[in-house]
């Protein structure tokens, strides 16, 4: 950019005003570039992916723990059918027994009509109960922290009443543990892969987007600035880049989640909705979802504000270093 | 040729100024990388208050010396003293500081294609941490000083050469530096407006500030009477 006078500008200046107003001042680093807006756009999509997964993920072990508690609250206390067993009476003795063991809560005897719905699916409907040998529950609900002794319960009622047999779901239980476990450790896995992803991206695209803005640094330091002015102009930039991008890409995740659980609640009957309500929960961004999303970006602010700092740092560094290595002239001002 | 070492005071205001030249040389020689030597065995002053030309055919080290004389480059042998202080020595983050005692205008400006020409011309100030109210009425009066009145608003690509010449050469000299360097500071203007920015830096001479510059311009140099710094095949000759 030596000479090439364009005398056609200069002629064309605006004349004859009195006094010339000066716009407000003009902030040191350009406020919007390309790569500044590229840089913008590769965070909100980064900032999305990484709530859009912690979302997903606490979604996801929340349900594996639900799974693993609403099982492990309950115990079925199952009789069989015998001739000379009155079915009712058993089933009030059962019930009464397993309330004397202290960890239980409540009983509940399943009455004709709700085992016969239960049976409806393979059954068929109409079908008279007393007519069929069909077995008989009761459901008694437990305290999880202090379980009662299923072994001694068993005992007290084979001796009482030798059709009863209790079921603990001990093995349901322990199966459902391994997989939620399972599920808790992959989602946490992923979750760590897309967050490093999120963490490299950023900061390359910020390097990315500084190294454009080279003979900015260059000229502040030649004209008396001392570095860590440079630097503060430089993050006080990508601060604003990164709150914005890291907002859109947050508030996108969130309006996702908030669509999908809108969407479920309406087709709350459907069966696809109830498989996927079972299989990963309700869409819902509770407390933690909006705290994962404000966590998101303020990692992301301090990511970028640190990685802008850092870089004009080392530039500056790098310029002083020409200063004492001749020999390094790649970077030298053309006076 | 008569070659020396040119030793000079500025006349009798050097008496009223602490002992030392601003900048002191001695011995310098300076090579890039493993080439040749590009200045051999440099040693002069830059005395406070002195109004000096440098000059010497084109790739002689003109830039290359304006370079050590902005502790932008240190020398590969020999001493130079800045501001009394032997230049090897300064650690990184005092540069700065000692680099607001001295203006420079590059030979390609090197303004900021973002900001107008008055932001531009502010920017010195502005790192240094002062109020847009507290200087803007002088930064106008400079603008108006140099021709650039009424492009105070218009951003670097929009300016003319010799425009973006002035812009360079008022923010050098906006913060009244002890020693400004220019290179080539007439290189894209036409004589009138030479006559003109020599006459700036000959007022800004008498305010105080000692003035470097470098130009192969002879019709410029036989304007002033002025000190001549020459430099050809690695040798500096100084006539008084
Ligand atoms: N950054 C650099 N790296 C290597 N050689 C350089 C560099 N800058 C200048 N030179 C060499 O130093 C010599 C002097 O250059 P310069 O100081 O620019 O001269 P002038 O300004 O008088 O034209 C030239 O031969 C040039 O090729
Ligand atoms: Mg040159």
């Amino acid at each position: 950019m030596t000479d090439a006078p364009r005398e056609t500008a200069e002629t064309a200046a605006p004349a004859r005003r009195p006094e010339m107003r000066v716009r407000p001042t003009a902030p040191i680093v350009p406020p919007a570039n390309v790569s500044g807006r590229a840089l913008m756009f590769v965070i909100a999509i980064m900032a999305f992916l990484a709530c859009l997964t912690f979302g997903a993920v606490s979604m996801v072990r929340a349900t594996a723990a639900s799974w693993q508690s609403q099982i492990s609250r309950e115990i079925t206390i199952q009789i069989k059918p015998d001739d000379n067993l009155d079915m009712e009476q058993a089933l009030k003795d059962a019930r009464d027994l397993a309330l004397t063991f202290a960890g239980t809560r409540d009983g509940t005897i399943v009455d004709k009509a709700a085992t016969a719905r239960l049976l409806e699916p393979w059954l068929g409907e109409g079908l008279d109960i007393d007519e069929l040998p069909v077995p008989r529950l009761v459901i008694v609900t437990i305290d999880e922290q202090s379980p009662p002794d299923f072994s001694a319960m068993r005992k007290a009622l084979s001796e009482k009443i030798p059709q009863a047999f209790l079921d603990d779901h001990r093995t349901w239980v322990d199966r459902l543990v391994a997989m939620a476990r399972t599920t808790a450790f992959i989602g946490t896995g992923v979750l760590v892969l897309v967050f490093s992803a999120m963490v490299l991206t950023v900061v390359f695209a910020t390097r990315g987007a500084l190294s454009g803005n080279r003979h900015i640094v260059e000229v502040l330091h030649f004209v008396g600035a001392e570095a860590s002015f440079v630097a503060s102009e430089f993050q006080k930039h990508f601060l604003l880049i990164s709150l914005k991008g890291s907002f859109a890409g947050g508030f996108l995740a969130a309006l996702f989640f908030a669509i999908a659980g809108f969407w479920q609640g309406r087709s709350i009957a459907t069966p696809q909705s109830d498989q996927a309500t079972a299989l990963f929960g309700t869409f819902s961004m509770g407390f933690t979802g909006y705290l994962g999303i404000v966590a998101t970006m303020v990692v992301i602010a301090i990511l970028t504000t640190l990685t802008a700092r850092f870089t004009v740092m080392r530039t500056i560094y790098e310029i002083d270093l020409v200063r004492s290595d001749p020999s390094r002239t790649d970077q030298l001002p053309d006076t | 040729m008569r070659r020396r070492p040119g030793y000079c005071h500025g006349g009798g205001r050097a008496l009223l100024e602490p002992g030392w030249p601003l900048i002191h040389f001695e011995n310098v020689g300076l090579r890039y990388g493993m080439g040749p030597e590009i200045l051999r065995d440099l040693t002069f002053d830059i005395p406070r208050r002195s109004f000096q030309f440098l000059t010497g055919p084109s790739g002689a080290g003109k830039t290359t010396l304006l370079r050590l004389l902005f502790l932008s480059l240190q020398p590969t042998r020999g001493i130079i003293r800045t501001f009394d202080r032997e230049i090897s020595t300064i650690p990184r983050d005092e540069l700065p500081m000692l680099r607001r005692r001295i203006g420079i205008v590059f030979q390609d400006f090197r303004l900021l294609d973002h900001l107008t020409t008055y932001e531009n011309v502010a920017l010195p100030l502005r790192v240094r941490g002062k109020e847009e109210a507290s200087y803007r009425a002088d930064v106008l009066e400079l603008l108006k000083w140099v021709g650039l009145g009424e492009r105070i608003n218009v951003l670097p690509p929009v300016l003319s050469g010799g425009e973006k010449q002035r812009a360079a050469i008022a923010r050098a000299l906006i913060d009244r530096p002890e020693l400004l360097l220019a290179d080539e500071p007439t290189g894209n203007v036409d004589p009138p407006m030479a006559r003109r920015l020599l006459s700036l830096f000959l007022e800004l001479n008498r305010l105080g500030t000692a003035v470097v510059i470098a130009t192969h311009d002879l019709s410029l140099m036989d304007q002033v009477e002025a000190r001549r710094m020459i430099l050809s095949q690695g040798r500096l000759d100084i006539y008084d």
